[in-house]
């Protein structure tokens, strides 16, 4: 184990694999010497050189459809959209070619393709650079749809998308981008479809992803001081989904609240809501709970953007409510 | 460039093969075997044949909704595609794709396409790739001249030219998006004028003159191979039919539509071919029942074959 950030954590799962895999390549926006808007992948231009490592045009649908005709040639290629904001702009090139291209051509093509892009508000990025749209990758069969919530997840995670031989869609959230966490060293492989108990409990289980994994932590360790035991469980992956693990949860603290950074209607929440309806009503003693963001665009002004976001009170308030 | 009797009459082969299945699927069509939608090529074969007749087996091509003549230019297998159009089990994608997703990876055909223009990245990050396994391959990408006015061609001529990558964009210019004519839907006589926004050469040629096409080609794909990056080649021709089966085109003039009948591509390949003396009428004309024979058989074989089990629609959405 070694101390290291969360974003550097990525950046060493991306250099175990390019250092495994020489079909392995990373492009997008400023990822070369600038080292990537946020940072990531400063360095990897050093160590893998220009052939492997290089700059785009600001030309999102081209860096994302050119990934998915290498993929289908023989690369396994990483590719960085900078903000999941811009994911519109090549939004065909997801939905229409990556993700469906196996299954159109009946089982014969492999697209062994990462697309890496940070979510997230908390900075007063407003409202096209703060997004939480992981709910629309979850609604394209042939895509997974990866979002870490701590450093060795992430390491874990980007390692396990890299050798995935699908179409990956992995986002990072940029509030996470500095967190400091205990990391495996050398290869490490979490196994995609598999969830995490990030805190044991017994009387409510919070499922929450990325960020919103670590104020169902700080929320958690309010609720033991008044003696509520809540059980903190991240899928880490939402596509495929780990339901065994969220049912056996479910099944034992009888009580559920959802908890994700996307606005509420339309997003994975309600899914997994629908999940434990349909395949575990009789385990829950309550009605589901969802904290989300409202159903509005992201403000810019400090205060309006608290006033947007899931916060460890708004948690609390949720399991409160069950009691 | 001097063509042997052999390269003319391959081309002959391809081009009425191309236009017996086309005539047959809109047979088909008509008669209701075939589900789903038809985009037909006929009219515009000398462009897939003049250009794939450069590429070896290891070359990929990038293809469109418009795709029956690029895939069997490149070497498809006709009973598989006639498969495939019946929706059979035994079709290229298994009955999961139909006429517009009909692909054959290890032949290099990276797919027919349902979204205009979306096979030009696609291309371009083939081409990235050849480049980076230094396989020495090259990548073709046909479009028409509606997707040359998609955001996906200027982001893709961008990139491949910045990076010299082996790949010759092919505008098969066909003058009609679905209905708009060309003059209503860009403001340039020649879709080859847009290379120069690239740095690239771009070249006009005789869409419907098989030689012109391949001589064209052949110095796009010469350039592409020896790494000194992208051309773009405008293919002047003319669709025969409607969009789909079933248009039935009222937007066509039809004066031009018969003067464009006239510079049919199969006749005037016939024509220069007896010139040449590389062949008799009575020789080509068997070359054109072998072709409509081959095409019958595939129909055979599409009939004969099962239809996919209404579980297969859950299979080869993840590959393991």
């Amino acid at each position: 184990m070694t101390q290291m950030t969360y974003a550097e954590a990525i950046r060493d799962g991306m250099r175990m694999e390019m250092r495994r895999d020489p079909r392995v390549v990373l492009y997008g926006e400023d990822v070369g010497m600038f080292g990537g808007c946020f940072g990531v992948t400063a360095g990897l231009l050093d160590e893998f050189g220009p052939e492997r490592v290089f700059d785009t045009p600001i030309s999102e649908t081209a860096i994302v459809g050119s990934a998915v005709g290498a993929a289908a040639v023989g690369l396994r290629p990483i590719a960085e959209i900078m903000f999941v904001d811009f994911m519109g702009v090549c939004m065909d090139e997801i939905l229409n070619q990556a993700a469906k291209m196996r299954y159109m051509f009946g089982g014969k093509a492999r697209l062994p393709m990462v697309v890496r892009t940070p979510c997230g508000a908390g900075q007063s990025a407003a409202a096209q650079h703060s997004q939480s749209l992981e709910a629309w990758f979850t609604h394209i069969p042939g895509l997974k749809v990866v979002m870490p919530s701590t450093p060795a997840d992430a390491k874990g995670l980007i390692e396990a998308a890299i050798r995935d031989d699908n179409p990956v869609i992995y986002i990072e959230h940029k509030q996470l981008l500095t967190l400091v966490g205990d990391v495996p060293e050398g290869e490490y492989v979490v196994p995609l479809g598999k969830a995490d108990v990030k805190r044991e409990g017994s009387d409510v289980t919070i499922v929450a992803w990325s960020w919103m994994v670590q104020k169902a932590l700080a929320a958690a360790e309010s609720l033991a001081k008044e003696g509520i035991s809540a059980e903190v469980l991240d899928p880490r992956t939402l596509v495929p989904l780990d339901k065994e693990a969220i049912l056996k949860s479910v099944g034992k603290t009888n009580k559920l609240v959802i908890v994700h950074e996307a606005v509420k209607t339309g997003g994975y929440g309600a899914e997994i809501a629908a999940l434990v309806c349909e395949e575990g009503f009789d385990l829950l003693d309550a009605p589901i709970k969802r904290v989300t963001a409202p159903d509005t665009p992201i403000p810019f002004s400090p205060v309006l953007e608290e006033a947007y976001l899931p916060s460890e009170e708004k948690i609390i308030k949720a399991v409160h409510d069950l009691f | 460039m001097k063509l042997s009797k052999e390269q003319l009459l391959g081309f002959y082969k391809t081009m009425t093969t191309i236009r017996a299945f086309e005539l047959k699927a809109a047979e088909l069509f008509a008669a209701g075997k075939l589900p789903g939608f038809v985009h037909l090529y006929a009219g515009e074969e000398a462009v897939a044949t003049g250009v794939c007749a450069n590429l070896e087996q290891k070359d990929y091509i990038t293809s469109t909704h418009r795709g029956h003549g690029h895939l069997i230019a490149k070497g498809g297998k006709i009973d598989l595609m006639m498969a495939e159009l019946f929706g059979r089990s035994t079709g290229y994608c298994k009955g999961k794709g139909g006429s517009m997703h009909i692909a054959d990876v290890d032949l290099g055909i990276l797919g027919a396409n349902g979204i205009v223009g979306a096979g030009q990245p696609i291309a371009t990050g083939a081409a990235l790739a050849c480049k980076l396994l230094k396989n020495g391959a090259v990548v073709v990408c046909f479009f028409g001249d509606g997707a040359s006015n998609r955001g996906t061609f200027h982001e893709s001529l961008n990139m491949a030219s910045i990076w010299k990558l082996p790949v010759v964009f092919v505008a098969e210019n066909n003058m009609w998006g679905i209905s708009n004519y060309q003059k209503n839907h860009m403001n340039v006589a020649d879709i080859a004028d847009r290379a120069a926004a690239y740095g690239i050469p771009g070249v006009a040629v005789d869409g419907n003159d098989v030689i012109a096409v391949y001589e064209a080609a052949a110095e796009a794909v010469k350039r592409a191979r020896s790494g000194d990056g992208p051309s773009l080649i405008e293919c002047k021709t003319w669709r025969h039919r409607g969009h789909f089966e079933g248009d039935p085109a009222i937007y066509k003039d039809p004066k031009e539509q018969e003067a464009w009948l006239k510079k049919d591509p199969i006749p005037r390949l016939a024509d220069k071919i007896i010139e040449l003396k590389y062949a008799t009428r009575a020789e080509l004309d068997k070359i054109e029942a072998d072709a409509q024979a081959e095409i019958e058989s595939a129909v055979k074989f599409a009939e004969a074959s099962p239809l996919p089990a209404p579980e297969d629609v859950f299979t080869d959405v993840y590959a393991e």
